[in-house]
């Protein structure tokens, strides 16, 4: 098993070397320009300069190492600076922003807990409904809930979130009143009442993204659960008298959940991906936010760098779905 | 010798797509959804020519005043002193331009963008399942491929190539050609990557059985190997894939449109009359529901059919 995941570590760098190539290769055929909003009193030779000193200067397989460097070199010796105060990469050059003119990793750096707070809870609140839905509908296939629990899950598939979102503005901000429609980011949750603001404004965002993997989700958990039941252990267990509740809960939930784990593994990244639609709706300035507005203003190293953390995510919870998909499997075996 | 008990069958034997068609047709909700999506594509084809008002209409002067802002006339229901006209069913815009008319324009160009990127994403995704699992020698380099566009973050990819290459196909093909052109195509290209899978997976199977032996052993080309004998038998898969495709290309435009990264301003598709009535949904939250109900039914009726299509073409399900 450790033999595998090195050997899938190993090949993840070349995966992410050609992938950062690539989005590096499409930024280049951009044509905008960051000088586009210097004035044109500005003589050519200074706006020249200004180029070189954002390392536009070189040609572009200078530029395309220097941004490697940068990325994998400069940044996580930063990282290791702010954790215990060394003095690593002092004076060090770092991929600069050209909407803000600094660097890039520390506004992703202000922005990932947001995505994350949202995120993060969707998911697990996601999970957390997901999986009985799952479980009772296998159990009582073709009954009425399972009937409503497909429907429902149809249905999250089906309406986009920007619809759903906008939809629960419209009831629960609009007509109730009971949620801001707005995620107010500069809240700080340091009393009671605050924290219970915090909670408010994120229901909604929550919500939508939570359809969605509630969705797909009960799905496969539903589709798991009917693959076990029909299995001889379940009968033998049953045979030899175990009660109704250990045999589905334990023998055949255990059973089922290792292809919904790794599934769920697979998921994270693609929710990154659907929040950018969320994070619009509501809103929100996480890192999806952070894309639109960067692909909006011309940003390319912004635009590169956020576009190649989801290209890692991607990369990296592929790698940990096949490894916890073997250590689940005692019958996967991949040496 | 015991005589044949049995009668001499008078009937033929059932086609392997009456079979087909009994199962869907026993699957309620599938036929809903091929009925609605029929209907819809029906309505948003004839509905232009045979609505009364133009989308591209917008009033001047003091028609402008007089037909701008116009509610639905289902809110007479509730408000009968709704401004409203028997004429525009779905009330106006903020120009004066008619709702349903819009609707029936966006859906024109949202369904035709489904369609066409599934169209293309089909075309990919089998020709290249089908070499990879066909010629051994190119199986490795195309799934690796395949790996690597799996690996990907799309939509990002999709929101930075709509921006970069719009002003450019826009100058060769105009303004809309250029866009629509340019969409289906990011879409076709970033979702090829399942069919090619299902594909490669199910001509691997088919390749080693007899009859492709013995198709070869008649001295068959490779050609019409691939084409009469192989490509028959992966269809279902195929057109399985067809349904979902068509369900995330919709999706997937109008998220673009949504995000501001679609069709030009003007030219309205589902995604992009949503995203222009968000700001005034306070007042007028029917410019929002109406275009956002059209994608969730029409990507709903989709899945459906696609889920009754796997089903009716799964011989192990059939008959159940």
């Amino acid at each position: 098993m450790l033999n595998f995941t090195i050997r899938r570590l190993l090949l993840a760098i070349p995966t992410l070397l050609f992938i950062s190539l690539v989005i590096f290769l499409l930024l280049e055929l951009a044509p905008g320009d960051p000088m586009a909003q210097v004035p044109l009193t500005v003589p050519p030779e200074v706006k020249q300069k200004m180029r070189e000193a954002l390392g536009l200067g070189e040609p572009m397989p200078v530029r395309y190492w220097k941004w490697l460097v940068q990325f994998f070199w400069i940044e996580p010796q930063i990282l290791i600076d702010n954790l215990f105060g060394t003095h690593f990469a002092d004076g060090k050059l770092r991929v600069i922003s050209w909407q803000t003119r600094s660097p890039v990793m520390d506004i992703v750096a202000q922005r990932i807990p947001q995505t994350l707070w949202v995120v993060g809870t969707a998911y697990v609140v996601g999970i957390i409904i997901a999986i009985p839905i799952g479980i009772y509908s296998a159990y009582r296939q073709y009954s009425w809930f399972d009937q409503a629990g497909t429907f429902v899950s149809m249905v999250g598939f089906s309406v986009p979130p920007f619809f759903s979102g906008v939809l629960v503005i419209v009831v629960f901000s609009v007509n109730l009143g009971w949620f801001p429609s707005i995620y107010d980011t500069t809240l700080k949750v340091d009393s009671w009442d605050s924290f219970m603001l915090q909670l408010r404004q994120m229901v909604m965002p929550v919500m939508v993204l939570a359809l969605q993997i509630t969705a797909q989700i009960s799905r496969f958990m539903r589709a798991s659960m009917l693959d076990n039941l029909n299995q001889d252990y379940v009968r033998t267990a049953r045979a030899k008298g175990l009660g109704e509740r250990t045999v589905v809960l334990i023998h055949v939930l255990r059973n089922s959940m290792i292809p919904v784990v790794t599934v769920i593994a697979l998921g994270v990244p693609s929710i990154f991906g659907g929040a950018i639609i969320t994070e619009q709706v509501f809103k929100v300035n996480g890192i999806g936010q952070l894309l639109i507005t960067a692909i909006e203003a011309n940003d390319l190293p912004m635009v590169q760098t956020l576009t190649f953390i989801f290209a890692v995510l991607i990369v990296m919870f592929n790698l940990i779905a096949d490894v916890l998909y073997g250590i689940l499997d005692p019958r996967i075996r991949y040496d | 010798m015991t005589e044949l008990t049995q009668p001499m069958p008078t009937k033929p034997p059932r086609s392997q797509w009456a079979n087909v068609w009994d199962q869907f047709r026993s699957h309620r909700g599938a036929v809903m959804g091929a009925v609605m999506f029929l209907l819809i594509v029906l309505a948003v084809t004839v509905g232009p020519l045979v609505y009364w008002n133009n989308a591209q209409y917008v009033p001047t002067g003091r028609d402008f005043l007089k037909l701008r802002d116009m509610r639905p006339i289902y809110i007479l229901l509730w408000d009968p002193s709704a401004k409203v006209d028997w004429l525009y069913p779905l009330g106006t815009d903020n120009l004066g331009r008619d709702t349903l008319a819009r609707l029936l324009m966006g859906g024109r160009v949202s369904i035709s963008v489904g369609l066409t990127a599934m169209i293309l994403a089909l075309f990919l995704g089998t020709l290249i399942g089908m070499l990879a699992g066909f010629f051994r020698r190119l199986d490795g380099p195309l799934m690796r491929l395949c790996d690597l566009f799996l690996a990907l973050p799309l939509l990002p990819m999709i929101l930075v190539a709509s921006v970069l290459f719009r002003e450019a196909l826009s100058a060769v093909l105009g303004p809309e050609g250029g866009i629509f052109v340019l969409i289906v195509c990011l879409i076709g290209v970033t979702s090829w990557m399942p069919t090619a899978r299902i594909v490669r997976g199910d001509v691997l199977a088919l390749k080693e059985r007899e009859f492709v032996l013995a198709a070869r052993s008649l001295g068959t080309k490779n050609r019409f190997l691939i084409t009469r004998h192989i490509l028959p038998n992966v269809l279902s898969p195929i057109m399985v894939s067809a349904t979902l495709g068509i369900a995330t290309a919709i999706i997937t435009e109008s998220a673009l449109s949504f995000l501001g990264f679609g069709f030009p301003p003007d030219f309205p598709t589902w995604g992009k009359l949503l995203n222009d009535a968000v700001d005034r949904m306070v007042l007028y939250p029917e410019r929002v529901i109406w275009p956002g109900l059209m994608i969730s039914i029409s990507v709903l009726a989709v899945n459906y059919l696609g889920d009754g299509l796997r089903d009716a073409l799964d011989p192990r399900i059939r008959g159940r």
